[in-house]
């Protein structure tokens, strides 16, 4: 019983991990980026395209990183190089996402592909409780956790992650440095935007194998509420994704269970929770706990007099 | 070895620099000297690359160069402390120098770098640990992390801006030792200040700037204290000061063990007590980041009081809001004028009752009165001499003398008992430093109490009845400007010595 919970929690957590990684690449930089679920949208039909189209499922991921850097590349152009207002820029993307996916997607409806399966991993997998849980799951997922520790490593043990959170908590201060900083917070939005790509293609990959319209149905919002949960680090990134898929797992099991309660209301918990969420570590940060990138959400003009 | 030639540089609406020459050797110290708005920073981030000039050459060892960023300039070996300092206050020190250094690979070698700054840090009789986030650091502290990031890079050129300001007498001799040993090294200093004592004492050459032009450059040996002065601020004359008249024994004002904490919990204000007397001019001495701030604040209701009390005439005022405060008779001239002390897109008769718009001359019934609003302006602009804009334009660009004279202006129209003023003449040229100095003298004179709150010793020389020190958000004693000496004071403001 327990292992099958956590199966589930770990296979709802991923996507959702996925989009939450690459938010924090993007606000380390000092960037806001409100266009994840929009991001997600893309990543995911792109990636279940490209998978139909050449029945290959490397390729649909690398579609759904090279999509969603390329509609990341918009909002990192408005944002870098024009300094436009960074949370405008990102409800568009996330419309733009939801709008284009719906329009391009309708010939996929209805259609199916072979998805991710499951490779368990000798030995891990056979540890009691979370061996089958974490160690007998798909590709993707391994790729997951192997993305959280090297994303920490990037930025508490490479120059270029020391240069990067430079420039999120002070570009002036970069730049004084000698640091490329909209060539870096370029960079960073794009890569980022590509990780929440694959969050999507996730979703159309191997937890659904197919294409459904809003087929992401919140999840990036919930990560956007999980940067800050998380603190603007990957590790706990990870265990805050993993809370937001146990409730969802949690939720199911209790429909599966045939309690009394409505499902719609079961279906509200991980969004009642992001609520609490948010409340909760806005708290937090008001106690003087915070994490929060210093310039998050300015755009940084060399010549701008104070 | 450095040569800058007509330099000119805009800004929408302003000429900041207007055909500036001026050239370094190597191996020497070269102070810029100029009033504040004069266009030394501006100067000095055009050479950095920070700012692109409109027009002008720049020429290192006789070759034309171009900045377009930073980056460039660090290159050939220009590095600049800036005023702002460029550090990050959430980093550690030693993440806030190895990412400052040139040529480090893409995995840190950590223990090879620490050893090398805590070596270099060593050398100049500091006492950082490495792992203390910035924030904790004084601000003396965090320039000296500047210097030693340029240091570390090798830097020949050297640019310091208004290095002196964050320090004590005794911590900037320490700097001078710095700067001369430097000196002999070869490499050449950029010394920014407007403190004639500091610029007699160590410049090879001395250029003066004045509103974005470069007026003269002169040898040491050259020049004397008063010859600086007179071309620094050519034609406007400094008037004699007159100390203000006795004041009476009556307390307008009493802290009793005030305590404020910040956001951090550590506190800005420690235990802290002052007595205020009627129609006398308090001037409050230290080092910027010991408290000021968080003292004005509490002052005037803005931030909330941890333990202690306030009073004003005997009345318990702690936990009043802002405008009770004011009603209470204290007024406030804040460290930010652009950001506190005014709203910068409403225009000049809006920013004038922005603290009595409900009294009711200015109101019909719920509604305002414009034509009440615009009268009272007119008064204010005529008795304060603002300069004002066309009407109904914001605020916001007029200049930083005139802005002051709006807050000034809006700040004593209610006659205020107490004027709590925090650095109000930071960054203000010398003839509208002279204008706030006589309104507080004049106000003085009619009974009006002020606590002057500055970092410019010679300002609380000047005006202050009376000197209190403090440093860490305690008072460390008061002291009387008539008879004691710099030195006294400047321990006092590193907590060296109490009175």
């Amino acid at each position: 019983m327990l292992e099958i919970l956590l199966d589930a929690t770990v296979r709802a957590g991923t996507p959702i991990l996925f989009a939450t990684l690459g938010a924090i690449i993007n606000e380390r930089a000092g960037i806001i980026n409100l266009g994840i679920e929009g991001l997600m949208l893309i990543g995911a039909l792109s990636g279940f395209a490209a998978t139909f189209v050449s029945g290959n499922l490397l390729l649909g991921v690398a579609a759904a990183f090279a999509a969603a850097f390329a509609a990341g590349s918009i909002h990192a152009l408005v944002c870098v190089q024009l300094r436009g207002n960074q949370i405008v820029s990102g409800l568009a993307l996330t419309m733009f996402g939801v709008g284009c996916t719906a329009l391009f997607g309708r010939s996929m409806v209805g259609q199916t592909i072979d998805g991710f399966e499951r490779h368990a991993i000798p030995l891990l997998s056979q540890l009691p409780v979370i061996g089958k849980a974490f160690f007998n799951q798909d590709w993707l997922i391994y790729f997951s956790f192997l993305l959280v520790f090297k994303i920490w490593f990037f930025f508490y043990r490479t120059r270029w992650g020391l240069e990067l959170r430079t420039i999120g908590e002070n570009p002036a201060a970069a730049d004084a440095c000698g640091i490329p900083v909209n060539l870096y917070r370029f960079l960073a939005i794009a890569c980022g935007s590509g990780f929440v790509g694959i969050g999507g293609a996730y979703l159309s990959l191997a937890s659904t194998p197919m294409w459904i319209e809003n087929m992401s149905a919140g999840r990036g919002w919930i990560a956007v509420a999980l940067v800050i949960f998380a603190g603007w680090s990957s590790v706990r990134a990870l265990f805050g994704a993993y809370l937001f898929g146990g409730i969802t797992a949690m939720q199911l099991r209790f429909q599966a269970m045939g309690t009394t309660i409505s499902a719609h209301i079961l279906q509200m918990l991980p969004y009642i929770f992001t609520i609490v969420v948010l409340v909760v570590s806005t708290l937090r940060l008001q106690k003087g706990a915070s994490q929060q990138p210093g310039n998050l959400g300015q755009p940084y003009d060399r010549e701008d007099r104070k | 070895m450095l040569q800058l030639e007509h330099i000119r540089k805009t800004f929408p609406g302003v000429v900041a620099l207007d055909e500036v020459s001026f050239d370094i050797a190597t191996g020497e110290i070269h102070t810029l000297l100029g009033e504040n708005g004069a266009g030394k920073s501006t100067l000095m981030n055009v050479l950095t690359g920070f700012y692109a000039p409109d027009c002008g050459s720049i020429r290192l060892d006789g070759q034309a160069v171009r900045f377009t960023s930073p980056r460039d300039s660090l290159t050939l070996g220009v590095g600049m402390v800036h005023q702002h300092f460029m550090l990050v206050p959430a980093h550690s020190v030693l993440e806030n120098i190895m990412v400052a250094l040139q040529g480090v690979p893409l995995l840190f070698p950590r223990r090879q770098l620490r050893e090398k700054i805590a070596q270099t840090i060593e050398e100049f009789g500091l006492d950082l640990d490495l792992d203390t986030p910035v924030w904790k650091l004084s601000i003396g502290a965090q320039q000296w992390i500047e210097l030693i990031k340029l240091l570390m890079r090798n830097c020949r050129l050297l640019i310091l801006d208004e290095p002196t300001a964050v320090l004590t007498p005794q911590e900037t001799e320490k700097l001078f030792k710095v700067l001369f040993k430097l000196k002999q090294q070869g490499k050449s200093v950029i010394f920014i200040s407007h403190k004639m004592r500091e610029v007699m004492e160590i410049s090879d050459r001395v250029t003066i700037l004045k509103k974005g032009r470069s007026i003269t450059t002169l040898e040491r040996g050259n020049f004397t204290q008063n010859q600086l002065a007179t071309l620094m601020i050519g034609n406007d004359s400094i008037p004699e000061w007159q100390k203000s008249l006795p004041f009476s024994n009556e307390l307008v004002l009493e802290i009793e063990n005030l305590s404020v904490r910040n956001d951090r919990g550590l506190a800005d204000i420690d235990n802290f007590n002052l007595q205020l007397k009627k129609g006398e001019i308090l001037g409050i001495a230290g080092i910027a980041g010991n408290g000021q701030k968080a003292l004005a604040e509490a002052l005037t209701g803005l931030t909330r009081v941890d333990s202690g009390r306030v009073l004003a005439a005997g009345k318990d005022i702690t936990r009043s809001c802002a405008r009770s405060s004011y009603i209470a008779g204290i007024a406030h001239i804040p460290e930010d004028r652009k950001a506190v002390g005014i709203a910068p897109d409403l225009s000049l008769d809006e920013n004038l009752i922005l603290k009595n718009f409900r009294a009711p001359r200015f109101r019909h019934g719920i509604f305002q009165s414009r034509s009440a609003i615009r009268r009272n302006a007119e008064e204010k602009i005529d008795q304060f001499a603002i300069k004002a804009g066309p009407k109904g334009s914001p605020v916001r660009l007029l200049s930083g003398g005139n802005i002051q004279k709006v807050i000034i202006a809006r700040e004593l129209s209610e006659q205020p008992t107490v004027l709590v003023a925090l650095y109000p003449t930071r960054g203000l040229d010398i003839g509208s430093a002279e204008y706030v100095h006589k309104v507080i003298a004049e106000g003085a004179g009619n009974g009006m109490s002020t606590i002057l709150i500055s970092e410019d010793l010679d300002e609380l020389y000047k005006i202050s009845d009376r000197i209190a020190v403090i440093f860490r958000g305690q008072l460390i004693g008061y002291v009387d400007p008539a008879t004691a000496s710099r030195e006294q004071i400047g321990l006092m403001m590193s907590g060296e010595a109490s009175k």
